[in-house]
């Protein structure tokens, strides 16, 4: 990527918090603790983790449906407050495909009716070449026009997320936020949905994000991986950099669990246990509770720090900056 | 047999919309122009079908008439019961925070209060005549709806359609009224559509304890409140204005029955 193209979307330092209450104490759930990145114009990057490590808080709060705690989310070079970008601006900048296609069509209208909305909303074309445009879309997403005439329940799951991503479209955004966008969908529709991600993010020069819990899925498409962990991101890099030379032991973790895919060398394969709760954050590195490869400095201190592997690849774990004992 | 509650409702609204529309043309006396002493208290048969009352009017004619104002107060209450409900119940299970906070509390009031009592009340600040009764009835009786209805939009506004509606950028007037409304309508159509019967029963009260519609206008809790004096002389008096009112509010009870098993989602076949 050159240098001069300013970025799609840049995310900085961003904090997520929920307070819950119990009682008479309120604790505060850090759902995204710190989490910086860039995405280019054109570009996928992969968003993978356990669930409850915060990447839908992550999702939300990019979208604006969740208020960040602190730092700062700028969409095509400008912040993405009220001042500068905001509501509708916001809106057509950066869309969303959510993980549930059964339940993201409103279930009382019908197509037209569904795509037609943002359309009239957001006035992109006159009334009279609404009807042209919504074909266009259907097209676009690889179903027929006459399917503007039924309801959701008439379609599939595969379907209905076609149904989905054309609406995202109609506004023609820069960036599409997928969240678990074939999670939901029978293995054998999957791939085609993947594919139809890809095929648009090349046609319409779409940035992506794309977060799943499944390395496989996200392998596949991504020109960039970011491994998120309790609110942090442990990895990040070009795919062949996390896939081939997995830096944190997570990381290969999560490798080794997916099926048929490429076996990460090294120790560190076998991870036990489940994530702990964000709520009750370990001390150190989140991680070491669950790490084969734990050391002293893992268990106390706030947290390893960033270390810069090589151009693009970035992880953040003791083992890199410091030698293991024999 | 799946249908008969529907078909018996609707039977029931149809013929008592036809009633009140055509009164003048089905009523053989005037209601109230028609009296003459010397008929009065005659037994059903004859010239009378349903007899005379104590001033020699005819109760056929009455009741016939009577429709309009049962029919007029119970769709006009309901209306105005239903749409502060539903504005109420909606926004504040959208919202939430301190105003639904207000809408629970203000709705737990009316549900502690009689309506009965409460409309009585705004009755006698308002002095009797239709208007009043039409406000005091209609907007005493929306705490069923506001439950409802907020209790649907807690349901639905986690639905991702909600939230794929925010994300175009709709406001939250469209996504409350345009994208929530039509998913919950069914279940309010029937508390609606059964409120209606309730709002007859109501007028009829009030009429019968002499705060309702204003005599001579024939209504048929007025008419049943003049018949009970007449009871053991000329029980037909109160029969059949009774009988009207137990077949109309049945018939409304039933028609709302009906709609919820046809409205039911899991029942709805391809539209």
């Amino acid at each position: 990527m050159s240098e001069a193209i300013l970025p799609a979307l840049t995310v900085r330092d961003l904090h997520v918090q929920y307070s819950l209450r119990k009682g008479l104490q309120t604790r505060i759930l850090r759902a995204v603790d710190g989490v910086s990145f860039t995405l280019q114009p054109g570009e996928c990057l992969g968003l993978v983790g356990e669930s409850g490590c915060g990447k839908s808080s992550l999702a939300q709060a990019i979208m604006g449906i969740v208020e960040p705690a602190s730092g700062s989310i700028e969409i095509a070079g400008l912040p993405a407050d009220k001042t500068a970008i905001g509501g509708l601006d916001r809106a057509r900048a950066i869309q969303m495909v959510f993980q549930d296609p059964y339940s993201s069509l409103n279930p009382r209208m019908t197509i037209r009716k569904t795509l037609a909305g943002p359309l009239h909303l957001h006035r992109l074309c006159p009334p009279s070449e609404v009807e042209d445009r919504i074909r266009t879309l259907l097209a676009l997403v690889g179903l027929e026009p006459d399917a503007a005439d039924r309801y959701p329940h008439a379609f599939s799951g595969g379907q209905r997320q076609r149904l989905c991503i054309a609406r995202a479209l109609a506004v023609e955004p820069r960036i599409l936020v997928c969240d678990e966008p074939v999670s939901a969908l029978d293995v054998s529709i999957r791939a085609q949905i993947i594919n139809l991600l890809l095929r648009l993010k090349d046609e319409l020069g779409l940035a992506l994000l794309m977060i799943s819990h499944d390395l496989g899925v996200v392998e596949h498409m991504s020109d960039r991986i970011a491994v998120m962990y309790l609110g942090r991101f442990v990895e990040e890099g070009r795919w062949d950099q996390v896939l081939s030379r997995p830096a944190h032991p997570y990381t290969r973790a999560l490798l080794a669990s997916v099926p048929g895919a490429t076996k990460a060398t090294g120790p560190g394969r076998r991870m036990t246990g489940e994530a702990p709760s964000a709520l009750r954050p370990p001390p150190g590195c989140a991680f070491h509770p669950r790490c084969a490869e734990a050391f002293e400095p893992c268990r106390t201190g706030s947290g390893p720090p960033v270390t810069m592997l090589e151009e693009g690849h970035c992880a953040r774990c003791h083992l890199l900056t410091e030698r293991v004992p024999a | 047999m799946q249908r008969f509650n529907l078909n018996f409702g609707l039977l029931v609204v149809a013929a008592l919309v036809f009633v009140a529309a055509f009164a003048p043309f089905l009523a053989p006396y005037s209601p109230v122009d028609f009296a003459d002493l010397r008929n009065s208290n005659l037994p059903p048969g004859g010239p009378f079908l349903m007899g005379t009352d104590e001033q020699g009017r005819d109760i056929f004619s009455r009741i016939i008439y009577g429709a309009r104002i049962s029919l007029l107060v119970g769709v006009v209450v309901q209306m105005m019961n239903t749409f502060v409900g539903v504005t109420l119940g909606l926004t504040a299970g959208y919202f939430g925070g301190w105003w639904d906070e207000f809408v629970q509390g203000l709705t737990n009031l009316m549900l502690a209060i009689p309506t009965i009592v409460f409309a009585l009340a705004l009755m006698t600040f308002l002095g009797p005549g239709l208007v009043s009764l039409l406000l005091a009835l209609g907007l005493t009786d929306w705490a069923y709806s506001c439950r409802i209805s907020r209790a649907q939009v807690l349901s639905q506004k986690e639905q991702n359609y909600v939230q794929a509606a925010r994300t175009i950028g709709f406001g939250r007037g469209h996504v409350i009224f345009r994208e929530i409304l039509p998913n919950v309508a069914g279940p309010l159509v029937v508390v609606a559509t059964m409120g209606v019967g309730s709002a007859i029963l109501a007028e009829a009260s009030l009429s019968f304890i002499g705060l309702g519609v204003v005599p001579p206008t024939p209504s048929w809790g007025g008419m049943l409140a003049r018949a009970r004096e007449q009871l053991m002389v000329a029980p037909w008096i109160a029969v059949f204005p009774g009988l009207a009112l137990f077949i109309t509010v049945l018939g409304f009870n039933m028609l709302g029955d009906g709609l919820r098993d046809l409205l039911d989602p899991q029942g709805r076949a391809d539209r």
